[in-house]
């Protein structure tokens, strides 16, 4: 895997400048796009890597998403926001290859059984803020990385697209074909489980050389 | 007799906060993070955090899930992603452009000719420029014009969204590459070497198609995953 190196939000962009270049593509400059789908294409793989869970497969789909994108251009509206926009893009092309792998029936039956009851957080240490620059180590991600793996797609899908790819809860309901409810509650369950189970990492020692005070945990 | 209202929210809020329970309390934690829940019960959960160490320890391991995920260092792409995602739009693009009348069919061969001619006149020209000692400082050649870049306070470079030697982001400026050198901007010699005269000047045939045989690699180092 690549070392990061993207802003997520693009927070440097300039709406009215992006914009004016979605203008000029949709105008017929389809060597502009790239330019214009460059500061988001790490979003774009990951929402597809949420869903297929293979890096190959990921990447093809996010790269069909993309010739789908340009191809559909003229149908952006300067309303949404573009980035959401190929985010939505890619999920639906992720989801129909997932439709077509025929894997959604096996999972449906674990989604319809894990949306019974409450979860109850079950660690209740003492809490501490964890320092982003913990996120510098490789292994501390990959720690991260492995507890999201670890969640059942439905609980997955709704905390990337909303907690890492920042779509709001709307947004999320639309892209996946959900409520707005099962969104909300599929995000508290993946929130509480992730806390749970990167608790349950310090115990184990994953975060032994983070720098907090004895006796506290980060989750 | 009727209460104001002021009245009547003070005293619901005095109800919410002897009612709520942990289990609501952590039925709603993503919520109130969201900022999704009425003023009533954000009060009554408030004040619960401020008694209750279990509550309070579920809050602040939530809200540091929510922000460690959301740091744009956890979306980590294969190598070689973008490279490939661009070639495969200018294919797609090309395919797309088949679909052109006829009359602009002859634009390509014309196109081409007119490259080569120039690059003969460029190879038999006694003007070609020194290449230069270091990668610093030079304007680069063939930049496209609309090419978003971004700049940033106290820096002389422009890069390409998503280097990784882009420094104090916080005051981060998308413009036109056009613009940026306009304004005294050069090339980063990371996102943008292929556009660097010393990237090219002085490179024989074979280490062009030893760059370009990099991209086969890369899929080789995909399929190997």
């Amino acid at each position: 895997m690549a070392e990061p190196n993207l802003v997520l939000n693009n927070p440097g962009s300039d709406t009215a400048r992006e914009q004016d270049v979605i203008a000029r593509v949709q105008r017929g400059q389809t060597d502009l796009f790239y330019e214009l789908v460059r500061p988001y294409e790490r979003r774009v793989y990951a929402a597809a890597l949420a869903i297929l869970r293979n890096e190959s497969d990921a990447e093809d789909a996010a790269q069909e998403a993309m010739l789908k994108a340009l191809a559909n251009i003229r149908q952006f509206r300067a309303e949404a926001r573009f980035s959401t926009w190929l985010i939505q893009i890619t999920v639906n092309e992720a989801l129909m290859r997932r439709r077509r792998e025929r894997t959604v029936v096996m999972e449906g039956i674990d989604d319809r059984r894990d949306e019974e009851g409450e979860y109850t957080p079950r660690d209740f240490a003492d809490w501490r803020e964890i320092p982003s620059e913990t996120l510098e180590r490789k292994e501390v991600r990959q720690k991260l990385a492995d507890a999201l793996a670890t969640l059942d797609r439905k609980y997955r899908e709704v905390f990337v697209l909303r907690d890492m790819e920042q779509l709001n809860i709307q947004e999320t309901a639309e892209a996946l074909g959900i409520s707005v409810a099962s969104v909300k509650t599929r995000l508290l369950r993946a929130r509480l489980m992730l806390r749970d189970l990167l608790a349950g990492g310090w115990e184990r020692g994953w975060f032994s050389r983070l720098p907090f005070e004895k006796g506290s945990k980060p989750w | 007799m009727v209460q104001p209202p002021a009245l009547r929210e003070g005293k619901q809020a005095m109800v919410d906060r002897e009612d709520v329970k942990c289990e609501q309390v952590w039925r709603e934690i993503s919520n109130y993070l969201e900022g999704d829940v009425d003023a009533g019960l954000r009060s009554a959960m408030d004040e619960h955090f401020k008694t209750c160490q279990k509550c309070k320890s579920v809050l602040q391991g939530t809200r540091n899930v929510i922000e460690l995920y959301s740091d744009e260092r956890m979306i980590e792409v294969p190598v070689g992603f973008g490279r490939r995602l661009e070639r495969r739009l200018v294919q797609g693009t090309r395919v797309r452009g088949t679909g052109w009348s006829t009359w602009s069919a002859w634009l390509v061969p014309v196109a081409a000719l007119v490259l080569i001619a120039g690059g003969v006149r460029i190879a038999s020209s006694s003007t070609i420029p020194h290449p230069l000692q270091s990668e610093h400082a030079q304007p680069g050649h063939h930049i496209p014009p609309d090419m978003l870049v971004i700049v940033t306070a106290g820096a002389k470079d422009f890069h390409a969204p998503g280097c990784d030697v882009i420094h104090n982001k916080d005051t981060e400026r998308t413009l036109t590459a056009k613009e940026a050198i306009q304004q005294g901007y050069v090339p980063c010699v990371r996102c943008m070497r292929k556009y660097l005269e010393t990237a090219e000047v002085g490179r024989t045939s074979l280490e062009i198609e030893a760059d370009t045989s990099l991209d086969a690699e890369d899929d080789g180092a995909r399929a190997r995953r």
